[in-house]
């Protein structure tokens, strides 16, 4: 068994993962093979493995999250874990204990990992420089969603074999939108061409400084993508008025069965979800065939069980 | 560093293994192979291929992963950090005899992994276990049924097979 491995010298090092934007292709790479061998659990007949026997993960959840928080939890359960749910309304945040303060009492029990997520860009950051658990990064801010990152890229290969060459326009709330930016950095790292679609209300101000193209038309990139992600408009993180109304939002960058029409036969369409239905895509596109919504939540699970493994692992190399 | 294996002789101890596994397992019963990987799912398959033809019906074969059922995964001294790769069984292991499949039989750990991984698939009516080279240095009390060469090495000894699937050449050493 140690022989095939001296041909592959990689070696997976980081206990925490805050972003993908620090990540190398080969890291990426890595986590989504890694990934691989966890899909099989979930579908035989014991759902359960035993890595993390004896390890308490943490869902430090400061927002609200139906995905992340449950596919965290089945991830960690599934890898026999044991899994603390925090959520800030049921918790001493209401009193005003800061967020290191909770890692650290938190951490005075005796846990392994912690995952967050947090409306404050730089949350897992701070948390990793301050406690010795691992930390694992469920969205900051605007600034990343590592997971979801991978675990649509994991979809996209999935299906088309490699993210090389392929086509891929991020559609919608792109300035509020942690998963366009995760997305970007994983797709374009593992050879994608990205662009970012959108009114300029929604389109971040240094754009040009990220390694994407902008189009404000749908139309005119719809014939050209293999892929397509329609963002949520996040209505509670909106201020003022980024367009003028829903109808004309709909009208100009909706995902319709009739736009779909002059995509290519083969594009994927995916949504991290939750879906506004009607709003960014109309319910038939969201159903329909080309539809791969619910492939991404499957393969979230698999995703998330190697991010945990791979930081525990990394960590038990350390100590 | 010494041969004690060539490729004619690893050919004819599969042989030798397949006829026996043919003549121990009464006939009716249904028989799947299963590889741990790397190594033993190269020697599964062409297990598998012997048993198919010596029977008349395919016999399935499929490949374990045991990574996630290591006993050194939390532990420094794990040696090379391991890469958790793919289960590969396409057929239910329930009421069937699985011919386990590893390449060497040193500590006993892998066997030891290996069965647990394969009783979370489901419950198979027996388990045996077939290895190419059988060495001293167990760690477990487990014991092979079907070994192909007993190899004398000492403790410090690493007794290595090569097949031509995974490695372009095909021997057994001992250093």
């Amino acid at each position: 068994m140690a022989l095939i491995r001296k041909n592959k010298q990689f070696k997976w090092h980081r206990k925490h993962l805050l972003g993908l934007r620090e990540l190398s292709a080969e890291e990426i790479t890595y986590i989504l093979d890694t990934a691989k061998g966890f899909e099989q659990i979930s579908t035989r007949s014991v759902k359960k493995a035993p890595p993390l026997r004896g390890k308490v993960v943490v869902n430090l959840f400061f927002e609200d999250s139906t995905r992340t928080r449950n596919s965290f939890a089945l991830a960690a359960n599934r890898l026999s874990a044991d899994v603390i749910e925090f959520t800030k309304k049921a918790s001493s945040v209401s009193k005003g204990e800061t967020l290191l303060d909770t890692a650290r009492n938190l951490e005075a029990m005796g846990i392994d990992i912690i995952v967050i997520r947090h409306n404050a860009g730089g949350a897992a950051k701070l948390l990793s420089r301050n406690i010795n658990a691992c930390v694992v990064n469920a969205g900051d801010g605007f600034c990343e969603h590592p997971t979801q990152g991978l675990l649509d890229v994991y979809t996209i290969r999935k299906i088309k074999g490699t993210l090389e060459g392929l086509k891929v326009a991020i559609v919608g709330d792109i300035a509020h939108s942690r998963v366009a930016r995760s997305d970007m950095w994983a797709m374009t790292k593992l050879g994608a061409e990205v662009i970012f679609v959108g009114p300029p209300t929604l389109i971040p101000a240094q754009v040009n400084q990220l390694p994407v193209s902008v189009s404000y038309s749908l139309d005119e990139v719809i014939e050209k993508v293999d892929v397509i992600n329609m963002l949520r408009i996040q209505f509670e993180r909106l201020g003022g008025n980024p367009f003028p109304s829903i109808r004309e939002y709909s009208h100009y960058f909706g995902l319709t069965v009739e736009r779909m029409k002059r995509a290519k036969p083969n594009i994927l369409v995916m949504h991290p979800g939750p879906i506004n239905r009607g709003l960014e895509m109309e319910s038939e596109v969201a159903d329909g065939t080309n539809s791969v919504i619910l492939d991404q939540v499957t393969n979230g699970l698999a995703v998330r069980m190697a991010v945990l493994f791979l930081v525990n692992q990394a960590a038990a190399q350390k100590d | 560093m010494k041969v004690i294996l060539k490729s004619k002789q690893i050919d004819e101890i599969l042989d030798d293994l397949a006829g026996r596994i043919v003549s121990e397992i009464p006939s009716g019963l249904d028989i799947a192979i299963i590889g741990i990987r790397s190594r033993g799912e190269v020697l599964a398959q062409r297990l598998s291929g012997r048993l198919s033809k010596k029977l008349g019906k395919e016999v399935p074969c499929g490949t374990l992963d045991i990574t996630l059922y290591r006993d050194d995964l939390n532990s420094p001294q794990g040696a090379a950090q391991p890469q958790v790769r793919t289960t590969e069984i396409g057929f239910d292991v329930d009421g069937k005899i699985i011919i386990l499949v590893d390449d060497v039989l040193h500590t006993g750990r892998s066997a030891r992994a290996a069965m647990d991984a394969l009783i979370d698939l489901g419950r198979p009516k027996a388990i045996k276990l077939a290895v190419l080279v059988d060495r001293a240095g167990r760690e477990f009390p487990i014991q092979a049924d079907y070994v192909g060469y007993k190899a004398d090495a000492k403790p410090e000894q690493l007794v290595q097979v090569f097949l031509t699937e995974s490695d372009g050449k095909e021997e057994v050493t001992i250093e």
